[in-house]
């Protein structure tokens, strides 16, 4: 009988001609704390939002969804530079491109986080020195800084499109600037919103199918109740009607607060009007990075 | 030092109690962690990482308090659960670089660490293929790698050998025995299949519902017991009373007969005798406790105190 000392050494015959083999050698190098690591998962999550990292597959959908949201904004640049035309609408193109975003966050967010959550990876990360916190600050972020490349990179082409075109600079770059802040607060709630949705379930195409759902249909319901609003002459209620849906909030603080304009029926009344729908950005911000710090203290390891 | 020391740890879901007033110490080496499908082994593992807050008592795991210092001991403790973890759709390679990432090492220091630690599992050319692809034994050792890749001061292995046919077992065995005795690295191996435990493991702790039933070392366990076996090709009674009137105490378990080992003699007057009879000597052997008998002896036979 083979005692516990001897089992598992060498058997002869095995792995001979390996070479290279050193023995096993300890690790005495730093050991890096909570915050490396949290950046470590951003980073890591936030290029796999574009499939970077990851297999060919995953690369297929975020690239051509990045290509079409892209694709406008390169013909209206090309019109801007041919017929040094009136400067282009930086503000408007996200609501214009909303369908992109949705279908965008709808693929990513359950990429994300419920590929951790069916395949059990979430344990081996909840095994590691970070806290639960952490899982849901990175994840949170990385979803949020690839929302904003998406949503940043037309509107650049844009800005690029007016300065080639030899647009006075002082007219086009506060409004560049507007639909950049613009872009950031969709970011972050669009990644709240998407995350949350995508995290109840690990069931990848459910998250997808349910992210989109959502997100369609408070646009829809935002729409005819706005014009519904408008049509009736209720113009203080047509313009808090952009409540409803991520892409209209972010558009009243825009219009509202910054200046922008808008190519919404109706926009929020006045500064206390935008500042209604800031603190309602906030609040989904909030609410959405509380809701995923709640679910994943509900993730059994 | 003891690297896992727990006092009346208690973990209870509802009315159920997973883990009951479990006091003991677990030192360096391979400690095997026995009990049944349910006695608790895995809510002990998830508590000792600092993962489940006990209901009561505590625990110390290198000298950290499991309570308040959870991600202390996740740093120097290495994890392989029972269940799948791993996503199909990157290689052994980047999932362990990225785990390793996670445990704190360096960009560098994860990629060289991954390299040695496929290494050592045993998973060489198929290591830049997407996980997905991979046989039960290869994730299993993708699952062990993405343990030690961090080279923690402790491993704990939930059933590492769940879904092995009988080669990837031994495999798998061989391996926990090298971290254990090579690596340097202590280990704590929980499985309810005895056997495998008894061949790699220093010492074992056997809980059952719950409870400690017994911590020693497994020499104790399997050490030799004072009887000798015999069995003959036939006659087993006639040689039976021979050897009692030659002053033995001999009992009849099926075809064996068990003789209390009095010294050396002992074995001549049980060959004096079967040759004395003309009957052909199937087995002489000095019998061992298995591990298995730990479950099966009387309640009252088991010793109850921790090691």
């Amino acid at each position: 009988m083979s005692t516990p000392a001897d089992y598992g050494r060498a058997r002869p015959g095995r792995n001979q001609g390996v070479i290279h083999d050193l023995g096993y050698r300890h690790y005495d190098g730093p050991r890096l704390g909570r915050a490396v690591i949290t950046r470590a998962l951003f980073v890591e999550s936030a290029k796999g939002a574009y499939g970077l990292g990851r297999s060919a597959r995953s690369k297929v959908m975020p690239m051509i969804l990045l290509a079409a949201m892209c694709l406008p904004a390169i013909i209206i640049a090309i019109v801007t530079v041919v017929t040094k035309a009136d400067a282009p609408s930086y503000t408007a193109y996200l609501l214009n491109t909303e369908l992109l975003v949705m279908v965008y966050v709808a693929g990513q967010a359950p990429a994300s986080v419920s590929r951790d959550l069916r395949f059990r990876v979430i344990s081996l990360y909840f095994s590691r020195p970070i806290r639960r916190i952490d899982y849901v600050a990175a994840k949170y972020a990385a979803m949020a800084v690839a929302l904003l490349v998406f949503m940043v990179l037309p509107l650049t082409i844009l800005f690029a499109g007016a300065l080639l075109a030899k647009l006075p600079i002082g007219d086009q770059v506060p409004n560049y600037l507007r639909s950049l802040a613009g872009a950031v607060l969709l970011a972050l709630v669009l990644a709240g919103i998407g995350l949350v949705i995508a995290a109840l379930t690990p069931r990848r195409g459910l998250g997808v199918a349910a992210v989109i759902a959502v997100l369609a249909m408070l646009a829809g319901v935002q729409a005819a109740v706005q014009a519904i609003a408008d049509d009736q002459g209720r113009d203080t209620f047509a313009g808090y009607a952009g409540l409803i849906s991520p892409f209209t909030i972010v558009d009243g603080v825009q219009s509202a607060l910054l200046g922008a304009d808008t190519v919404l029926p109706a926009q929020p009344p006045g500064i206390a009007g935008g500042l209604v729908f800031l603190l309602a950005a906030l609040l989904i911000v909030a609410g959405t990075f509380g809701a995923l710090l709640m679910r994943y203290r509900k993730v059994s390891i | 030092m003891a690297l896992i020391k727990t006092d009346l740890l208690t973990k209870k879901y509802g009315k159920v109690t997973a883990v009951s007033d479990l006091s003991l110490e677990i030192g360096t080496g391979v400690v095997g962690l026995i009990g049944a499908n349910g006695a608790g082994k895995s809510t002990f593992i998830k508590m000792v990482l600092g993962l489940l807050p006990p209901t009561s008592g505590t625990a110390r795991v290198l000298d950290f308090d499991i309570a308040t210092q959870g991600p202390e001991i996740r740093e120097q403790v290495g994890y392989m659960p029972e269940h799948d973890c791993l996503p199909p759709d990157v290689s052994a390679t980047e999932f362990v670089v990225h785990m390793g990432r996670l445990a704190g090492l360096p960009k560098t220091a994860a990629r060289e660490r991954t390299a040695d630690t496929l290494r050592h599992v045993g998973l060489y050319e198929e290591r830049y293929r997407p996980i997905g692809g991979y046989s039960t034994g290869m994730k299993q050792r993708v699952k062990l790698a993405q343990a030690l890749v961090h080279d923690p001061k402790l491993v704990l292995l939930d059933e590492p050998t769940n879904g092995l046919d009988p080669a990837g077992r031994d495999d798998m065995l061989g391996l926990i025995r090298r971290i254990g005795t090579e690596f340097g690295i202590s280990v704590l191996v929980a499985s309810h299949l005895l056997g495998e435990l008894e061949r790699v493991c220093d010492h074992v702790v056997v809980i059952d519902a719950g409870r400690l039933l017994r911590s020693s070392s497994t020499a104790d366990i399997t050490a030799a017991s004072g009887h000798i076996a015999v069995e003959v090709s036939e006659r087993t009674d006639v040689l039976a009373a021979a050897l009692r009137t030659a002053g033995l105490n001999v009992t009849a378990v099926g075809d064996l007969l068990e003789i209390d080992l009095d010294d050396d003699g002992t074995y001549d007057v049980v060959r004096d005798n079967v040759a004395h009879l003309g009957l052909g000597l199937i087995r002489l052997e000095q019998r061992r406790h298995r591990m298995s008998e730990i479950f099966t002896e009387p309640a009252g036979a088991v010793d109850v105190n921790a090691g």
